[in-house]
Protein backbone atom coordinates (compact mmCIF):
# COMPACT_ATOMS: atom_id res chain seq x y z
CA UNK A 1 0.00 0.00 0.00
CA UNK A 2 1.56 3.25 -1.05
CA UNK A 3 0.84 6.09 1.20
CA UNK A 4 1.54 9.84 1.17
CA UNK A 5 5.19 10.29 2.95
CA UNK A 6 5.16 12.77 6.27
CA UNK A 7 8.11 14.89 7.81
CA UNK A 8 7.52 15.54 11.61
CA UNK A 9 9.67 18.33 13.04
CA UNK A 10 10.00 19.64 16.48
CA UNK A 11 11.14 23.36 16.59
CA UNK A 12 10.81 25.95 19.29
CA UNK A 13 8.12 28.85 19.01
CA UNK A 14 10.55 31.78 18.87
CA UNK A 15 11.45 29.41 14.74
CA UNK A 16 7.97 29.06 13.67
CA UNK A 17 7.60 32.56 12.14
CA UNK A 18 11.14 31.69 9.99
CA UNK A 19 10.01 27.83 9.41
CA UNK A 20 6.39 28.63 8.25
CA UNK A 21 7.69 31.32 6.16
CA UNK A 22 10.09 29.00 4.68
CA UNK A 23 7.24 26.81 3.50
CA UNK A 24 5.37 29.85 2.01
CA UNK A 25 7.93 30.64 -0.23
CA UNK A 26 8.11 27.53 -1.76
CA UNK A 27 4.54 27.23 -2.48
CA UNK A 28 3.60 24.48 0.13
CA UNK A 29 -0.01 24.59 1.18
CA UNK A 30 -1.39 25.28 4.70
CA UNK A 31 -3.79 21.66 5.28
CA UNK A 32 -4.08 22.13 9.14
CA UNK A 33 -2.84 23.09 12.38
CA UNK A 34 -4.21 20.84 15.45
CA UNK A 35 -3.23 20.74 19.34
CA UNK A 36 -3.01 17.95 21.30
CA UNK A 37 -2.74 18.24 24.95
CA UNK A 38 0.33 15.60 26.29
CA UNK A 39 0.75 16.08 29.94
CA UNK A 40 1.02 19.60 30.86
CA UNK A 41 2.15 20.79 27.40
CA UNK A 42 0.61 21.49 24.11
CA UNK A 43 1.79 20.34 21.16
CA UNK A 44 0.63 21.92 18.31
CA UNK A 45 1.26 20.73 14.73
CA UNK A 46 1.23 22.85 11.39
CA UNK A 47 0.93 20.53 8.27
CA UNK A 48 2.24 21.48 5.05
CA UNK A 49 1.27 19.87 1.62
CA UNK A 50 3.39 20.15 -1.48
CA UNK A 51 2.41 17.42 -4.42
CA UNK A 52 1.38 14.87 -1.86
CA UNK A 53 4.15 14.62 0.84
CA UNK A 54 3.25 16.12 4.44
CA UNK A 55 5.45 18.38 6.04
CA UNK A 56 5.13 18.98 9.74
CA UNK A 57 6.15 21.45 11.97
CA UNK A 58 5.74 20.98 15.77
CA UNK A 59 6.13 23.49 18.52
CA UNK A 60 5.06 22.20 22.40
CA UNK A 61 4.26 24.89 24.85
CA UNK A 62 3.28 25.16 28.40
CA UNK A 63 -0.48 26.60 28.61
CA UNK A 64 0.47 29.93 29.47
CA UNK A 65 2.55 30.65 26.34
CA UNK A 66 1.61 33.15 24.15
CA UNK A 67 2.09 31.55 19.99
CA UNK A 68 2.34 33.97 16.87
CA UNK A 69 -0.32 33.94 14.76
CA UNK A 70 0.49 32.63 10.93
CA UNK A 71 -2.13 34.47 9.35
CA UNK A 72 -0.25 37.25 7.82
CA UNK A 73 1.79 34.36 5.52
CA UNK A 74 -1.52 31.70 5.24
CA UNK A 75 -4.34 33.81 5.58
CA UNK A 76 -6.95 30.76 6.20
CA UNK A 77 -5.27 29.80 9.19
CA UNK A 78 -7.57 31.88 11.56
CA UNK A 79 -10.06 29.19 11.12
CA UNK A 80 -7.27 27.04 13.02
CA UNK A 81 -5.79 29.28 15.28
CA UNK A 82 -9.13 30.38 16.47
CA UNK A 83 -10.51 26.68 16.78
CA UNK A 84 -7.59 26.15 19.27
CA UNK A 85 -8.20 28.89 21.11
CA UNK A 86 -11.58 28.14 21.63
CA UNK A 87 -10.97 24.41 22.64
CA UNK A 88 -8.07 24.57 24.09
CA UNK A 89 -7.59 28.47 25.40
CA UNK A 90 -4.34 28.56 23.61
CA UNK A 91 -3.37 32.22 23.22
CA UNK A 92 -2.69 33.46 19.74
CA UNK A 93 -1.08 36.63 18.84
CA UNK A 94 -1.68 38.89 16.07
CA UNK A 95 -4.67 36.78 14.34
CA UNK A 96 -6.16 38.09 11.04
CA UNK A 97 -9.69 37.45 12.34
CA UNK A 98 -9.81 37.16 16.13
CA UNK A 99 -13.25 35.94 17.11
CA UNK A 100 -12.30 36.30 20.67
CA UNK A 101 -13.23 32.89 21.45
CA UNK A 102 -17.06 32.60 19.72
CA UNK A 103 -15.59 30.89 16.32
CA UNK A 104 -17.20 27.44 18.23
CA UNK A 105 -19.99 27.98 20.90
CA UNK A 106 -18.87 25.42 23.77
CA UNK A 107 -21.03 24.72 26.85
CA UNK A 108 -18.05 24.22 28.81
CA UNK A 109 -14.61 26.84 28.17
CA UNK A 110 -11.81 24.90 26.69
CA UNK A 111 -13.52 21.74 27.01
CA UNK A 112 -9.74 20.08 25.12
CA UNK A 113 -7.93 21.49 28.31
CA UNK A 114 -9.43 19.71 30.61
CA UNK A 115 -7.12 16.54 31.93
CA UNK A 116 -8.49 13.21 30.28
CA UNK A 117 -10.99 10.69 31.62
CA UNK A 118 -9.77 8.07 33.81
CA UNK A 119 -11.78 5.24 32.30
CA UNK A 120 -12.06 2.52 35.11
CA UNK A 121 -11.29 -1.78 34.55
CA UNK A 122 -14.70 -2.89 32.85
CA UNK A 123 -14.17 -0.20 30.38
CA UNK A 124 -16.36 2.44 32.53
CA UNK A 125 -15.52 6.09 32.52
CA UNK B 1 -19.63 56.38 0.87
CA UNK B 2 -22.34 54.38 0.73
CA UNK B 3 -23.66 53.10 4.07
CA UNK B 4 -22.61 49.49 5.38
CA UNK B 5 -25.42 47.32 7.01
CA UNK B 6 -24.84 43.93 8.05
CA UNK B 7 -27.61 41.50 7.28
CA UNK B 8 -27.37 38.18 9.40
CA UNK B 9 -27.56 34.64 7.15
CA UNK B 10 -28.31 32.03 8.97
CA UNK B 11 -27.60 29.48 11.29
CA UNK B 12 -30.77 28.42 9.67
CA UNK B 13 -32.10 29.43 6.47
CA UNK B 14 -33.82 27.34 3.37
CA UNK B 15 -31.04 26.19 1.89
CA UNK B 16 -29.08 25.17 4.77
CA UNK B 17 -30.09 22.39 6.38
CA UNK B 18 -27.49 22.36 9.30
CA UNK B 19 -26.59 25.90 11.05
CA UNK B 20 -23.84 28.06 10.23
CA UNK B 21 -24.25 32.20 10.27
CA UNK B 22 -22.60 34.38 8.38
CA UNK B 23 -22.93 37.97 8.89
CA UNK B 24 -22.98 39.83 5.47
CA UNK B 25 -21.46 43.85 5.59
CA UNK B 26 -23.33 44.86 2.54
CA UNK B 27 -23.01 48.34 0.62
CA UNK B 28 -26.61 48.36 -1.13
CA UNK B 29 -27.29 45.00 -2.99
CA UNK B 30 -23.65 44.00 -3.30
CA UNK B 31 -21.44 42.23 0.07
CA UNK B 32 -18.11 43.86 0.91
CA UNK B 33 -17.54 41.21 3.58
CA UNK B 34 -18.52 38.09 5.19
CA UNK B 35 -17.45 36.69 8.92
CA UNK B 36 -18.67 33.32 9.62
CA UNK B 37 -19.21 31.36 12.78
CA UNK B 38 -19.73 27.89 13.55
CA UNK B 39 -19.91 26.00 16.81
CA UNK B 40 -24.14 25.82 17.18
CA UNK B 41 -23.88 21.87 17.50
CA UNK B 42 -20.44 21.18 17.93
CA UNK B 43 -20.27 17.40 19.45
CA UNK B 44 -16.51 16.98 20.35
CA UNK B 45 -16.46 13.77 19.22
CA UNK B 46 -13.16 13.87 19.27
CA UNK B 47 -12.89 13.81 22.93
CA UNK B 48 -14.43 10.81 23.03
CA UNK B 49 -11.23 8.79 22.10
CA UNK B 50 -10.83 8.92 26.21
CA UNK B 51 -13.70 6.90 26.63
CA UNK B 52 -13.73 4.36 23.54
CA UNK B 53 -11.19 1.66 22.95
CA UNK B 54 -9.50 2.43 19.19
CA UNK B 55 -11.48 -0.57 18.03
CA UNK B 56 -14.55 0.75 19.12
CA UNK B 57 -13.97 4.39 17.98
CA UNK B 58 -14.76 3.35 14.56
CA UNK B 59 -18.50 3.73 15.31
CA UNK B 60 -17.82 6.93 16.81
CA UNK B 61 -15.40 8.25 13.52
CA UNK B 62 -17.90 6.78 11.37
CA UNK B 63 -20.95 9.14 12.68
CA UNK B 64 -19.05 12.20 12.39
CA UNK B 65 -21.16 12.29 9.16
CA UNK B 66 -24.14 11.27 7.84
CA UNK B 67 -23.18 11.36 4.02
CA UNK B 68 -19.77 10.21 3.63
CA UNK B 69 -19.98 8.07 7.02
CA UNK B 70 -17.98 5.19 5.16
CA UNK B 71 -14.80 7.32 4.52
CA UNK B 72 -14.19 8.76 8.03
CA UNK B 73 -14.62 5.01 8.99
CA UNK B 74 -12.24 3.97 6.36
CA UNK B 75 -9.74 6.60 6.93
CA UNK B 76 -9.89 5.91 10.99
CA UNK B 77 -8.92 2.56 10.45
CA UNK B 78 -5.77 3.21 7.58
CA UNK B 79 -4.60 5.47 10.13
CA UNK B 80 -4.66 2.98 12.88
CA UNK B 81 -3.20 0.39 10.58
CA UNK B 82 -0.07 2.83 9.56
CA UNK B 83 0.57 3.53 13.19
CA UNK B 84 0.35 -0.41 14.22
CA UNK B 85 1.91 -1.98 10.47
CA UNK B 86 -1.12 -3.62 9.84
CA UNK B 87 -0.94 -5.44 6.72
CA UNK B 88 -4.56 -5.29 5.26
CA UNK B 89 -5.59 -7.92 2.95
CA UNK B 90 -6.09 -7.00 -0.64
CA UNK B 91 -9.54 -8.05 -1.27
CA UNK B 92 -10.46 -5.53 1.55
CA UNK B 93 -8.77 -2.86 0.25
CA UNK B 94 -11.09 -3.05 -2.49
CA UNK B 95 -14.20 -3.54 -0.95
CA UNK B 96 -13.12 -0.28 0.84
CA UNK B 97 -12.51 1.87 -2.17
CA UNK B 98 -15.85 0.30 -4.10
CA UNK B 99 -17.47 1.55 -0.64
CA UNK B 100 -16.02 4.80 -0.88
CA UNK B 101 -16.86 5.35 -4.48
CA UNK B 102 -20.67 4.36 -4.12
CA UNK B 103 -20.42 6.77 -0.98
CA UNK B 104 -18.97 9.94 -3.40
CA UNK B 105 -22.02 8.85 -6.06
CA UNK B 106 -24.37 9.28 -3.07
CA UNK B 107 -22.87 12.12 -2.12
CA UNK B 108 -22.41 14.34 -4.91
CA UNK B 109 -26.16 12.93 -6.21
CA UNK B 110 -27.25 14.13 -2.75
CA UNK B 111 -25.56 17.88 -3.32
CA UNK B 112 -26.29 18.16 -7.18
CA UNK B 113 -30.52 17.68 -6.10
CA UNK B 114 -30.03 20.21 -3.40
CA UNK B 115 -28.42 22.93 -5.53
CA UNK B 116 -31.14 22.38 -8.13
CA UNK B 117 -33.60 22.89 -5.34
CA UNK B 118 -31.54 26.12 -4.40
CA UNK B 119 -31.37 27.89 -7.99
CA UNK B 120 -35.00 26.72 -8.26
CA UNK B 121 -35.00 24.02 -10.99
CA UNK B 122 -37.26 21.42 -8.04
CA UNK B 123 -38.07 18.67 -11.11
CA UNK B 124 -34.01 18.47 -11.27
CA UNK B 125 -33.42 17.95 -7.53
CA UNK B 126 -36.58 14.91 -7.50
CA UNK B 127 -34.58 13.57 -10.69
CA UNK B 128 -30.64 13.40 -9.08
CA UNK B 129 -32.10 12.64 -5.12
CA UNK B 130 -33.99 9.71 -7.61
CA UNK B 131 -30.88 8.12 -8.71
CA UNK B 132 -29.55 8.13 -5.61
CA UNK B 133 -31.65 5.94 -4.36
CA UNK B 134 -30.31 3.26 -6.65
CA UNK B 135 -26.54 3.93 -4.78
CA UNK B 136 -28.23 3.98 -1.63
CA UNK B 137 -29.82 0.61 -2.06
CA UNK B 138 -26.51 -0.93 -3.68
CA UNK B 139 -25.11 0.50 -0.35
CA UNK B 140 -28.13 -1.26 1.85
CA UNK B 141 -27.67 -4.81 -0.32
CA UNK B 142 -24.02 -5.34 0.50
CA UNK B 143 -23.14 -3.51 3.66
CA UNK B 144 -27.00 -3.80 5.58
CA UNK B 145 -26.90 -0.10 5.84
CA UNK B 146 -28.18 2.97 3.74
CA UNK B 147 -26.65 5.45 5.77
CA UNK B 148 -24.38 4.67 8.32
CA UNK B 149 -22.58 1.28 6.67
CA UNK B 150 -20.33 -0.25 9.69
CA UNK B 151 -17.92 -2.34 7.29
CA UNK B 152 -14.96 -0.78 8.13
CA UNK B 153 -12.62 -2.15 11.40
CA UNK B 154 -9.07 -1.97 11.88
CA UNK B 155 -7.56 -4.67 10.01
CA UNK B 156 -10.11 -4.82 7.38
CA UNK B 157 -13.64 -5.12 6.63
CA UNK B 158 -16.64 -6.77 8.32
CA UNK B 159 -18.79 -8.02 5.17
CA UNK B 160 -17.64 -9.01 2.00
CA UNK B 161 -19.18 -8.67 -1.54
CA UNK B 162 -20.09 -12.06 -3.57
CA UNK B 163 -18.39 -12.78 -6.77
CA UNK B 164 -22.04 -12.83 -8.16
CA UNK B 165 -23.16 -9.66 -6.93
CA UNK B 166 -19.80 -8.44 -7.92
CA UNK B 167 -20.15 -9.92 -11.64
CA UNK B 168 -23.90 -7.92 -11.78
CA UNK B 169 -22.38 -4.92 -10.75
CA UNK B 170 -20.97 -4.10 -14.48
CA UNK B 171 -24.67 -4.15 -15.72
CA UNK B 172 -26.01 -2.22 -12.52
CA UNK B 173 -23.48 0.47 -13.40
CA UNK B 174 -23.97 0.73 -16.97
CA UNK B 175 -27.66 1.41 -15.74
CA UNK B 176 -26.39 4.16 -13.69
CA UNK B 177 -24.32 5.74 -15.92
CA UNK B 178 -27.22 5.97 -18.25
CA UNK B 179 -29.27 7.79 -15.56
CA UNK B 180 -26.49 10.05 -14.40
CA UNK B 181 -25.59 11.53 -17.99
CA UNK B 182 -28.84 12.56 -19.25
CA UNK B 183 -28.97 14.33 -15.35
CA UNK B 184 -25.83 16.06 -15.81
CA UNK B 185 -26.69 17.09 -19.21
CA UNK B 186 -29.07 19.20 -17.57
CA UNK B 187 -26.64 20.55 -15.38
CA UNK B 188 -23.95 20.87 -17.36
CA UNK B 189 -25.73 22.03 -20.84
CA UNK B 190 -29.31 23.92 -19.64
CA UNK B 191 -28.50 27.59 -20.48
CA UNK B 192 -30.87 28.59 -17.34
CA UNK B 193 -28.90 26.54 -14.93
CA UNK B 194 -26.01 27.92 -16.81
CA UNK B 195 -26.93 31.65 -16.51
CA UNK B 196 -27.67 30.90 -12.87
CA UNK B 197 -23.97 29.65 -11.80
CA UNK B 198 -21.51 31.31 -14.63
CA UNK B 199 -19.14 34.14 -13.23
CA UNK B 200 -21.34 33.82 -9.70
CA UNK B 201 -18.67 32.99 -6.47
CA UNK B 202 -15.38 33.26 -8.67
CA UNK B 203 -12.14 32.32 -6.87
CA UNK B 204 -8.84 32.11 -8.85
CA UNK B 205 -7.24 29.20 -9.01
CA UNK B 206 -4.09 31.45 -6.89
CA UNK B 207 -6.64 32.05 -4.45
CA UNK B 208 -7.75 28.69 -4.02
CA UNK B 209 -4.82 27.23 -3.47
CA UNK B 210 -3.65 29.47 -1.22
CA UNK B 211 -6.79 29.74 1.05
CA UNK B 212 -6.70 25.97 1.49
CA UNK B 213 -9.31 25.41 -1.42
CA UNK B 214 -10.10 21.29 -1.54
CA UNK B 215 -11.90 19.19 -2.88
CA UNK B 216 -14.27 20.25 -6.06
CA UNK B 217 -14.08 23.67 -4.52
CA UNK B 218 -10.41 23.39 -5.57
CA UNK B 219 -10.33 21.32 -8.50
CA UNK B 220 -13.35 23.98 -9.96
CA UNK B 221 -10.62 26.77 -10.28
CA UNK B 222 -7.99 24.35 -11.49
CA UNK B 223 -6.24 23.47 -8.63
CA UNK B 224 -5.46 19.60 -9.32
CA UNK B 225 -5.65 17.91 -6.24
CA UNK B 226 -6.97 14.78 -5.16
CA UNK B 227 -5.56 12.26 -2.67
CA UNK B 228 -6.67 9.25 -3.96
CA UNK B 229 -3.61 9.97 -6.46
CA UNK B 230 -1.80 9.56 -3.00
CA UNK B 231 -2.53 6.00 -3.36
CA UNK B 232 -3.89 5.21 -0.22
CA UNK B 233 -5.75 2.16 -0.29
CA UNK B 234 -6.10 0.10 -3.38
CA UNK B 235 -5.95 3.40 -5.15
CA UNK B 236 -2.32 2.68 -6.44
CA UNK B 237 -3.36 -0.05 -8.32
CA UNK B 238 -6.10 1.67 -10.56
CA UNK B 239 -6.23 4.50 -12.64
CA UNK B 240 -7.89 7.75 -11.24
CA UNK B 241 -8.47 10.35 -13.40
CA UNK B 242 -8.58 14.16 -11.62
CA UNK B 243 -11.55 16.00 -13.25
CA UNK B 244 -10.76 20.03 -13.10
CA UNK B 245 -12.34 23.03 -14.18
CA UNK B 246 -10.77 26.28 -14.70
CA UNK B 247 -13.30 28.93 -13.98
CA UNK B 248 -13.85 29.18 -10.49
CA UNK B 249 -17.31 29.94 -9.89
CA UNK B 250 -20.31 27.82 -8.86
CA UNK B 251 -20.84 26.67 -12.85
CA UNK B 252 -16.87 24.97 -12.64
CA UNK B 253 -17.83 23.79 -9.23
CA UNK B 254 -20.76 22.33 -9.97
CA UNK B 255 -19.77 21.22 -13.31
CA UNK B 256 -16.61 19.15 -11.26
CA UNK B 257 -18.62 16.92 -9.21
CA UNK B 258 -21.21 16.00 -12.65
CA UNK B 259 -18.17 15.15 -14.19
CA UNK B 260 -16.88 12.92 -11.02
CA UNK B 261 -19.61 10.64 -10.68
CA UNK B 262 -18.82 9.13 -14.07
CA UNK B 263 -14.88 8.76 -12.58
CA UNK B 264 -16.59 7.23 -9.39
CA UNK B 265 -18.45 4.19 -11.40
CA UNK B 266 -15.05 3.97 -13.76
CA UNK B 267 -13.10 3.56 -10.59
CA UNK B 268 -15.65 1.02 -9.21
CA UNK B 269 -15.33 -0.67 -12.17
CA UNK B 270 -11.75 -1.17 -12.16
CA UNK B 271 -12.08 -2.55 -8.51
CA UNK B 272 -14.51 -5.15 -9.63
CA UNK B 273 -12.06 -6.56 -12.62
CA UNK B 274 -8.75 -6.23 -10.15
CA UNK B 275 -10.08 -7.36 -6.74
CA UNK B 276 -8.47 -10.39 -5.86
CA UNK B 277 -10.39 -13.51 -3.96
CA UNK B 278 -9.32 -14.27 -0.10
CA UNK B 279 -9.53 -13.12 3.30
CA UNK B 280 -11.04 -9.47 4.08
CA UNK B 281 -9.71 -9.08 7.53
CA UNK B 282 -6.48 -9.86 9.90
CA UNK B 283 -6.33 -10.67 13.73
CA UNK B 284 -5.43 -6.71 15.38
CA UNK B 285 -3.23 -7.70 18.84
CA UNK B 286 -1.48 -5.01 20.61
CA UNK B 287 -2.40 -1.42 20.69
CA UNK B 288 -1.16 1.54 18.57
CA UNK B 289 1.66 3.52 19.83
CA UNK B 290 2.51 6.08 17.63
CA UNK B 291 1.16 8.90 15.78
CA UNK B 292 0.22 9.67 11.63
CA UNK B 293 -1.64 11.77 9.54
CA UNK B 294 -4.25 9.48 8.06
CA UNK B 295 -5.30 11.75 4.75
CA UNK B 296 -8.01 10.86 1.89
CA UNK B 297 -10.27 12.35 -0.67
CA UNK B 298 -14.02 12.46 0.80
CA UNK B 299 -17.01 13.52 -1.34
CA UNK B 300 -15.95 17.28 -0.45
CA UNK B 301 -12.21 16.93 -0.36
CA UNK B 302 -8.88 16.34 1.47
CA UNK B 303 -9.96 14.59 5.24
CA UNK B 304 -7.16 14.29 7.68
CA UNK B 305 -7.45 12.27 10.34
CA UNK B 306 -4.20 12.89 12.64
CA UNK B 307 -4.40 9.60 15.48
CA UNK B 308 -2.45 9.67 18.32
CA UNK B 309 -1.95 6.37 20.60
CA UNK B 310 0.61 6.14 23.65
CA UNK B 311 0.50 2.04 23.61
CA UNK B 312 -2.69 1.83 25.90
CA UNK B 313 -6.32 0.84 24.46
CA UNK B 314 -7.08 4.51 24.39
CA UNK B 315 -5.91 7.63 22.13
CA UNK B 316 -4.29 9.63 23.18
CA UNK B 317 -5.99 12.15 20.44
CA UNK B 318 -8.01 12.10 17.35
CA UNK B 319 -7.60 14.92 15.28
CA UNK B 320 -10.23 15.04 12.34
CA UNK B 321 -9.98 17.86 9.89
CA UNK B 322 -13.00 18.39 7.17
CA UNK B 323 -13.00 19.50 4.06
CA UNK B 324 -15.74 22.03 5.24
CA UNK B 325 -14.02 23.44 7.59
CA UNK B 326 -10.80 24.09 5.31
CA UNK B 327 -13.39 25.59 2.75
CA UNK B 328 -14.68 28.23 5.11
CA UNK B 329 -12.13 30.61 4.13
CA UNK B 330 -12.14 30.35 0.45
CA UNK B 331 -15.87 30.72 1.16
CA UNK B 332 -15.27 34.05 2.49
CA UNK B 333 -13.10 35.36 0.01
CA UNK B 334 -16.22 34.01 -2.87
CA UNK B 335 -18.84 36.23 -1.22
CA UNK B 336 -16.76 39.50 -1.17
CA UNK B 337 -18.01 41.56 -4.25
CA UNK B 338 -21.00 38.94 -4.85
CA UNK B 339 -24.65 40.12 -4.96
CA UNK B 340 -26.84 39.06 -1.98
CA UNK B 341 -29.33 37.14 -3.75
CA UNK B 342 -26.23 35.04 -4.75
CA UNK B 343 -25.03 34.16 -1.55
CA UNK B 344 -27.20 30.89 -0.60
CA UNK B 345 -26.26 29.55 -4.47
CA UNK B 346 -22.31 30.56 -3.95
CA UNK B 347 -22.58 28.71 0.24
CA UNK B 348 -23.67 25.75 -1.19
CA UNK B 349 -21.54 25.77 -4.03
CA UNK B 350 -18.66 24.14 -1.36
CA UNK B 351 -20.97 21.81 -0.42
CA UNK B 352 -21.07 22.57 3.32
CA UNK B 353 -21.05 19.56 5.80
CA UNK B 354 -21.55 21.16 9.44
CA UNK B 355 -22.01 17.95 10.36
CA UNK B 356 -18.71 16.99 9.92
CA UNK B 357 -17.04 20.40 10.88
CA UNK B 358 -18.78 20.44 14.23
CA UNK B 359 -17.80 17.05 15.07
Amino acid sequence: MTMDKQTITAIEVGKLIGSVERFRNEGYRLVQIGCTKVGDLYEINYCFDKDYHLDVVRIAIPAETEVPSISGMYWNAFIYENEMHDLFGIQVRGMNIDFKGTLIRTAEKFPFSKPPVTVTKGGKP
Amino acid sequence: MTKQIIVPFGPQHPVLPEPIHIDLVLEDERVVDAIPSIGYIHRGFEKLVEKREFTEYVYIAERTCGICSFIHGATYCQGIEQIMNIDVPERAQYLRVIWSEFSRLHSHLLWLGLFADAFGFENLFMGAWKTREKVLDFMEETTGGRVIQGTSKVGGVRRDISSERLDRMTKDLDDLDREMKELTDVFLHDDSVRHRLRNVGTISRNDAYHLGAVGPTARGSGVAIDLRKSGYGAYDRLNVQVVTDSCGDCYSRCAVRAKELFTSTDLIRQAVKKIPEGPIDVKVTGAPDGEYFMRAEQPRGELVHYLKGNGSKFLVRSRIRTPTLTNIPPLIKMLQGCELADVPVIVLSIDPCISCTER
